[in-house]
């Protein structure tokens, strides 16, 4: 198996005035390539915490963290991540702000023009082109994350983490930007890892959904292998009575087995 | 939580929330909220007055709204001002200091000797003092506060100090500035330099300090330069903090010089106010009071227009 990530046995604990918090335990989980993989879960249940271990954002308090080949000691421009609140520089337009990681990660090899010209495509790929030179205050929030995507792609990570990337945004907002998604990631072959808390959502956009258990101390539940054939369409899956099996699975997980405990 | 201690209980405020630092001053809420309001009240009366479907009396009433009440309160004032110097002898009252003031400002720059100059010399020559002592405290205050916004040792060290010597009334450094020095003019310059340089390191550490995470993570994701981290996230991220803390020693600035020139004689619109009362020219008196509140309010609305360029619309 061709596994680009490796989780191993990793745990997670944090130091909080209370004293010790075990945020996750055992957690065991390989990404093979070209694979999308979804994390879901009840709230708090560390699956952001996860998908910030493989980015290396924060580093593992035992087990092992491996990324194709290498120990993962921090983040790093492999591992592109699209943030939920979007994360661009307020003072950068678009095209800058999409510019400054495609100058990070190719500055060094190629020429200013083939730069500006990855730019522009990466923009073009999530159909922003027209917003280039727009200040992201003066876009809406899903053009925002749009940009976010375009970014991280740019980039050509080996790896796209996703942490909630559509949960800040309206319900048709976020139907359009799954449907960019499937292409953008259709015409990449892209490695993903997405936190989700949105059923459908996970379904609709994975090859494997992992559920988690409620933390503290959080783990592995299951993980569900999502087989429709790709890409996939929303309206016919609708009536597609395996979608309709793996929704079910993951809800009788969230709502039977991992009941959340009345907060 | 030593940062936070230092930069609480103090005059630092972050660009979202303007309004905090005017509470903190009961001098400065008078002087800058009244145009700040007059100024939006405008804005407003100015777009309705572009709707072609208003009427002459609506527009009428719009700008009597945005005109009438600051009108009114120097109406009072003035009478106000009128009736005491009636009642006094010499007190002058507002006919008798206009006329002063007609005479002064047709002439402000002559010059008959050091100690005899027009307004316009004596402004000049306070706002260079402001200038100077201002732009290096700049020069060392906001290097300084970047230090101690990155730096959490840094910040536990120099801490207890700056939380000393920050509630000292600036001009208990104007001896030892005098010592240092052995003269008037730059020892007033060391007292702006020493009343300048507390907001701006204080405020540009807070900024640092308050850099959104997300911003972070963006620099480390994608693995930024040091070089392109301060250019590109640092510094934009600062700069609305740092411009907080630069309207706020100016300021400060502006109140401390008329008192050390007060101190230390020589030309300035303090030593000036100092001079007229030797001369008992009360009306001379009154003017400078009026000059140096216009100034003061040119110099704060000349930041705030800087700081609202920077602010970036993520209100």
């Amino acid at each position: 198996m061709n596994a680009i990530v490796k989780v191993e046995n990793v745990g997670m604990t944090f130091d909080t005035k209370k004293g010790r918090f075990v945020a996750l335990q055992n957690v065991n989980l390989q990404i093979r390539q070209g694979e999308v993989v979804s994390l879901i879960g009840h709230s708090g249940c560390g699956k952001s915490t996860l998908l910030n271990l493989i980015a290396g954002l924060t580093l593992p308090t035992s087990g092992a963290m491996i990324c194709n080949g290498r120990e993962i000691a921090g983040p790093g421009p492999e591992r592109a991540v699209v943030f939920q609140n979007h994360s661009l520089l307020p003072w950068l337009t678009c095209f800058e702000n999409v510019h400054l990681a495609v100058e990070r990660v190719f500055g060094a090899k190629e020429g200013k023009d083939k730069l500006k010209a990855r730019t522009n495509a990466a923009l073009e790929m999530v159909h922003m082109s027209h917003a280039a030179q727009k200040m992201p205050h003066e876009i809406s929030g899903g053009m925002k994350q749009r940009i976010g995507i375009a970014r991280a792609f740019a980039m050509e990570p080996k790896i796209l983490l996703m942490d909630e990337p559509f949960g800040a945004l309206d319900a048709l907002t976020r139907a359009s930007l799954q449907d960019e998604l499937i292409g953008v990631m259709e015409k990449t072959g892209a490695t993903v890892v997405m936190v989700t808390h949105d059923v459908d959502e996970a379904v609709l956009l994975s090859d494997r959904v992992v559920m988690m258990t409620n933390g503290p101390a959080a783990t592995i539940g299951e993980i569900l292998e999502v087989k429709l054939a790709k890409p996939r369409d929303r309206l016919q899956l609708a009536h597609d009575p395996h979608f309709a099996e793996c929704r079910a699975a993951i809800l009788e997980f969230l709502y039977q087995k991992q009941m959340k405990k009345a907060a | 939580m030593s940062t936070a201690t230092l930069t609480s209980g103090l005059v630092t405020v972050g660009p979202d929330t303007e309004a905090a630092p005017e509470t903190r001053d009961g001098v400065t809420v008078a002087k800058q909220e009244a145009p700040m309001a007059a100024a939006t009240v405008s804005r407003a009366a100015a777009a309705e007055a572009a709707e072609p479907s208003a009427s002459f009396g609506e527009r009428c009433s719009a700008f009597l709204r945005v005109v009438l009440p600051p009108l009114l309160g120097f109406a009072f004032i003035i009478g106000l001002w009128a009736m005491v110097a009636m009642k006094s002898t010499d007190f002058p009252g507002p006919a008798k200091t206009l006329d002063a003031a007609i005479t002064l400002f047709s002439d402000p720059f002559y010059q008959n000797g050091p100690n005899d100059q027009g307004i316009g010399w004596n402004i000049l020559s306070s706002l260079k003092r402001v200038a100077v002592g201002f732009g290096v405290a700049a020069l060392v205050g906001i290097p300084m506060g970047f230090i101690i916004g990155r730096f959490a040792f840094m910040n536990s060290m120099l801490e207890p100090i700056i939380s000393i010597l920050r509630p000292v009334s600036p001009l208990a450094w104007l001896p030892i500035g005098l010592m240092v020095f052995k003269a008037a003019d730059p020892a007033s310059t060391w007292t702006i330099f020493i009343c300048s340089i507390w907001p701006m390191i204080l405020n540009t550490a807070q900024g640092v300090q308050r850099v959104p995470q997300d911003y972070l993570n963006v620099a480390r994701v994608l693995n930024l330069s040091e070089f392109k981290i301060i250019t590109k996230i640092l510094f934009p991220s600062v700069l609305p903090y740092m411009l907080t803390g630069i309207r706020l020693s100016i300021g400060t600035a502006w109140l401390v010089i008329v008192a050390a020139e007060m101190l230390t004689g020589g030309v300035g619109i303090g030593f000036w106010v100092w001079d007229e009362w030797n001369n008992l020219k009360v009306e001379h008196i009154i003017i400078a009071i009026f000059v140096i509140g216009i100034v003061g309010l040119v110099l704060e609305q000349f930041l705030l227009l800087i700081a609202r360029r920077f602010s970036y619309g993520n209100n």
